[in-house]
């Protein structure tokens, strides 16, 4: 399917780059309908790819590229259930998108994200499956996680290792704190800053060069460049759900979904 | 270094642009989240700006439980 239009995401092939919109209200927050959908998308990759020679992933809402996991979903569905099924319920979910993020990690093409705004959690952590960050001016980035009790889930510990230097990530990651886009480039995460609202302009300029490229270069090129830490993506589902049955967790979630103040709950 | 009064004064004037409210309804003391009608992503929006503004980076956990253009400016100061 050279293009779909679904709830969460759609996608076209625009100048040979697949281009992957995220446009679900209010932030692209990913929960089982877009997961379904990247499922769908994952799915039609190999068609894709025979004419495509990269894949940008953008959002269409002005809010950001993401705002990561659907803490709203995951809380009342397991609110729903009793607490050995919700943690069944949550493997499976975490299998599922570590599936997607892995199998966009793996692709022979060029991937970019082009972010802006919220750029947090599960949604950063999409990016970072990408092999090129590009984001504009007013792009935050953030991995939350810790505040609520848990850690990334998507597999943002592994991929942030393996792009980042330790020190930097545990900085994050212990203090769960936000970062402008100027800090992200100067640890080395975003490699190019676009003006505000230009991110996508410029992911379609990088990937129009990219495209000037024998592919099999650039597929060997990748594959050399950029491993898949698969022992610890695996090992990071676990710890998640060791962590995910404690009571101090599902304290952290219905704060986070109750507050009705003008600031999330995130200690 | 500016004084905080004059970083107040850039903070104000800096949000009154961005979101279209008038300088002069503006006041230390406002609730910044009533005074610019704004939302939690909004206020993330307005601290990039203040961050890339003032070249600083300041911690959103230092915000928590912050809502007025004072306290933000004193924020703010202790990082230049």
């Amino acid at each position: 399917m050279s293009d779909y239009k679904g709830k969460a995401l759609s996608w076209q092939i625009v100048n040979g780059a697949v281009e992957l919109a995220l446009h679900r209200e209010p932030c692209n927050e990913i929960g089982s309908l877009a997961l379904e959908e990247l499922e769908r998308f994952v799915r039609a990759l190999p068609e894709l790819a025979k004419t495509a020679h990269a894949v940008i992933i953008h959002s269409t809402l002005a809010a950001g590229f993401s705002a990561g996991a659907d803490l709203r979903e995951l809380y009342h569905r397991s609110q729903a259930m009793q607490k050995a099924e919700a943690a069944r319920g949550v493997r499976e979910f975490l299998e599922r998108i570590h599936a997607v993020m892995n199998a966009i990690d793996a692709l022979p093409l060029t991937t970019i994200a082009a972010v802006h705004g919220v750029t947090f959690g599960g949604g950063f952590e999409l990016a970072l499956v990408c092999d090129i960050i590009i984001a504009d001016r007013m792009a935050r980035f953030c991995f939350p996680e810790l505040r609520l009790g848990l850690i990334p889930g998507f597999g943002g510990i592994p991929r942030l290792k393996r792009d980042l230097g330790n020190a930097v990530v545990r900085d994050l990651l212990l203090t769960g704190r936000s970062f402008n886009v100027m800090k992200a480039q100067q640890i080395g995460l975003v490699s190019q800053i676009a003006a505000e609202g230009e991110s996508l302009r410029v992911a379609r300029a990088t990937a129009s060069q990219v495209g000037k490229f024998d592919r099999a270069t650039t597929a060997a090129a990748k594959a050399f460049l950029k491993p898949i830490p698969y022992d610890e993506l695996k090992r990071e589902i676990d710890i998640f759900c060791d962590l995910y049955t404690r009571p101090a967790v599902e304290e952290g979630l219905r704060k986070f979904v109750e507050n009705e103040g003008p600031q999330p709950y995130l200690p | 270094m500016p004084t905080t009064e004059n970083t107040l004064d850039e903070i104000l004037t800096l949000a009154a642009a961005h979101f279209k409210v008038p300088r002069e309804k503006l006041t230390p003391d406002d609730d910044f989240f009533k005074a610019l009608g704004i939302d939690s992503l909004q206020a993330l929006d307005l601290l990039t700006r203040l961050e890339h503004h003032f070249r600083i980076e300041l911690p959103d956990y230092e915000l928590q439980g912050v809502s007025d253009f004072r306290t933000l400016a004193q924020r703010i100061q202790s990082r230049l």
